[in-house]
């Protein structure tokens, strides 16, 4: 028998797996694929103090291993949320963690606010990388003293797991994750989409409708292993590994740079089961390596 | 007013617990081409039966042999014959993904994520006049439907439009179910002009099920309003997931702003859209 469970901060994980937000939507919609019970988790999407109705349409386009998406943070709302999807929700014996977006500093504090009750959720993902947002978004995620503000603020206002999703779209990704460590994170995840655009060659014209967007999947997963891998060596608090994660053996790498965990986005789009499957490949790799605990396969890339 | 939203809950109850989704191996058993850009494929569940599928739904399908492309392409239900296990796709060659599923071979095994999405509504009273319009390879999902009302006993009329008459895909099918209406742009067969210039529009009809290219489904959703006469349209927007998840391929609407397209469609009444 291997031992699968992580930590992060307080929050116990039965196994490293999460679910990135956006692309799972509420878990639901993946409950006639996959056992929700077998997942370390799933991070529902984006949700904001009010009601969003996010960018017009068209908002993704396929590209080179990849995606570009520009859906803006559609969503009905942390009330919405608490009152019509969290009974429906928490009942699932995995952790459900809820991320977090705000156009100022204000609106994260009052969503993990009313968030914190919520006996199920023991942490909430805070967004400070979205590119697809005019206000706020990206804007407190790409200098140093932006994530730093927003952390402390939320710090002082919500006792639980405090992940904070870092954007990669920046000079120097372990300034902010410093930043945002020494303002008082519990841990970091990263990264979240790349700024990309692409423009449709017959018509002259840009395929979203926002210009650009973010570009998710298998071809920024070279550039995230390096953030996770830099991130985790500069900072203490616990690293959440994400980009273009296809399969098992892509998340393992991600641990092996230094990840505690991974999350697992665009890959649900091409195999909704997914997400077991890594975790069954996670529990194969390690009983063939002679790896009785997941936390020994944490960094553990050999130089 | 209150039959119909009381109707209208009892079929989304229906809908979304008793639709389960399956991710399903399927054999190729025959590949047609159907001239130069059109393929029909006739696929067999590798295991166990065909469970129920609605018209107007569609599937999810992996297309390991395109190179560079990886997120599955949506694929309606053209027609399900049960009683020998097959699932019909009627693919137009459109770009990478499907110019890939045209080359796919017998025996091969194809991936399908399904049934996903709403479907065409039957109507209660079968003494209604319907017309079922499509047009290109949005006739597709027409041919499954029209067998579903044929053997609900209702009649079935088909108006069926394309550029020319090479692109008129299924015609003997069609006309196995319910009279057949013909346009062409270039009258190579049928009528020449639109569908919305053919003369059987000129009749009284109930309601209109439309499937086809954007611009062919706004002009007969005018035409519909015009005439007073009820109208569904099924949507071809940009998927990534299908199983409204990423809420990339969302349609602006009149009651509940974005909603998508995969979920809570890609059937839509007209009365619905911000056309
Ligand atoms: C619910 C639904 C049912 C469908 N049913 C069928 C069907 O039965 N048979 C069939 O042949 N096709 C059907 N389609 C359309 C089909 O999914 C697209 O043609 C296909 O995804 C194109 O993939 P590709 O890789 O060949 O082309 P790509 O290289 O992805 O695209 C080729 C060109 O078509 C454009 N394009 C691609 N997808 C769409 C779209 N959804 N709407 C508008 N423009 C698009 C692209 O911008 C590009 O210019 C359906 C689509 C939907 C949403
Ligand atoms: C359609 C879509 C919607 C997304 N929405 C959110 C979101 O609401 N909040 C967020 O923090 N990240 C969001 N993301 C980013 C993902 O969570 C993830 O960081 C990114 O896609 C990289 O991982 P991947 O390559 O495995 O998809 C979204 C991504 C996609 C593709
Ligand atoms: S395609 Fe993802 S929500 Fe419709």
């Amino acid at each position: 028998m291997v031992d699968l469970s992580v930590n992060i901060g307080n929050l116990k994980l039965k196994n490293p797996v999460l679910t990135a937000s956006g692309t799972f939507g509420y878990g639901e919609e993946y409950a006639d694929f996959v056992d929700l019970n077998r997942l370390g988790g799933f991070i529902v999407k984006g949700t904001t103090l009010n009601h969003r109705e996010g960018n017009p349409y068209p908002r993704m386009v396929e590209t080179p291993s990849g995606m570009l998406n520009a859906v803006g943070l559609q969503n009905k709302g942390v009330d919405y949320f608490i009152n019509e999807i969290y009974p429906r929700i928490k009942d699932v014996d995995s952790q459900v963690i809820v991320n977090v977006s705000g156009a100022c500093i204000e609106d994260y504090v009052q969503v993990c606010e009313k968030l914190a009750p919520l006996e199920k959720i023991e942490a909430v993902e805070i967004n400070i990388s979205c590119p697809n947002v005019k206000q706020g978004g990206m804007a407190f995620g790409t200098t140093c003293a932006g994530a730093e503000s927003v952390t402390k603020a939320i710090r002082e206002a919500y006792g639980k797991t405090m992940i904070v999703k870092l954007s990669p779209n920046v000079t120097d990704i372990t300034e902010i994750a410093r930043a945002v460590e020494t303002a008082g994170a519990d841990a970091v995840s990263l990264t979240n989409t790349f700024l990309g655009m692409a423009i449709n060659v017959d018509t002259q014209r840009p395929y979203l409708s926002t210009i650009t967007g973010g570009l998710s999947g298998a071809c920024i997963r070279p550039i995230a292993v390096r953030m996770v891998w830099q991130v985790a060596n500069a900072v203490k608090i616990p690293v959440v590994g994400l980009g273009g994660i296809m399969n098992g053996r892509d998340a393992v790498e991600f641990m092996l740079a230094g990840a505690t965990a991974v999350q697992v986005g665009t890959a649900n789009f091409v195999d909704p089961a997914v997400t077991v499957k890594i975790v069954d490949y996670i529990e194969d790799y390690m009983k063939r390596h002679g790896i009785e605990s997941a936390k020994d396969l944490i960094g553990a890339m050999k130089k | 007013m209150l039959k119909y939203i009381f109707c209208s809950f009892v079929i989304t109850l229906y809908i979304n617990q008793s639709m389960k989704k399956y991710i399903s191996d399927f054999i190729v058993k025959t590949n047609e081409r159907l001239h130069a850009n059109y393929c029909l494929l006739k696929l067999k569940p590798q295991e166990g039966k065909l469970p129920e599928i609605l018209p107007g739904q569609f599937c999810q399908v992996e297309i390991k042999n395109s190179k560079n492309t990886f997120l599955r392409r949506p694929i309606s239900v053209n027609y399900v014959d049960y009683d020998n296990d097959l699932l019909w796709l009627l693919v137009r060659k459109a770009g990478e993904g499907t110019s890939a599923l045209m080359d796919i071979k017998e025996g091969d095994i194809l991936n399908l994520v399904y049934p996903m999405g709403n479907g065409f509504s039957v109507p209660a009273d079968k003494g209604k006049r319907l017309l079922l319009i499509g047009g290109g390879v949005g006739v597709a999902p027409l041919l499954y439907f029209g067998e579903v009302l044929k053997k609900a006993g209702v009649e079935v009329n088909f108006l069926l439009g394309a550029r020319s008459k090479n692109d008129l895909l299924e015609l003997d099918e069609f006309y196995k179910r319910g009279n057949v209406y013909l346009s062409t742009e270039d009258g190579s067969e049928g009528e020449k002009g639109f569908v919305t210039t053919h003369s059987v529009l000129k009749e009284k009809w109930d309601s209109i099920s439309c499937c086809g290219p954007m611009p062919m489904m706004k002009a007969v959703a005018k035409y519909a309003v015009e005439n007073g006469v009820d109208c569904e349209v099924s949507l071809e927007n940009v998927m990534a997931c299908g199983v409204g998840a990423c809420l990339c391929c969302v349609e602006d609407t009149a009651d509940h702003g974005n909603v998508c397209v995969c979920k809570e469609g890609p059937v839509f009444n007209i009365n619905r859209l911000k056309w």
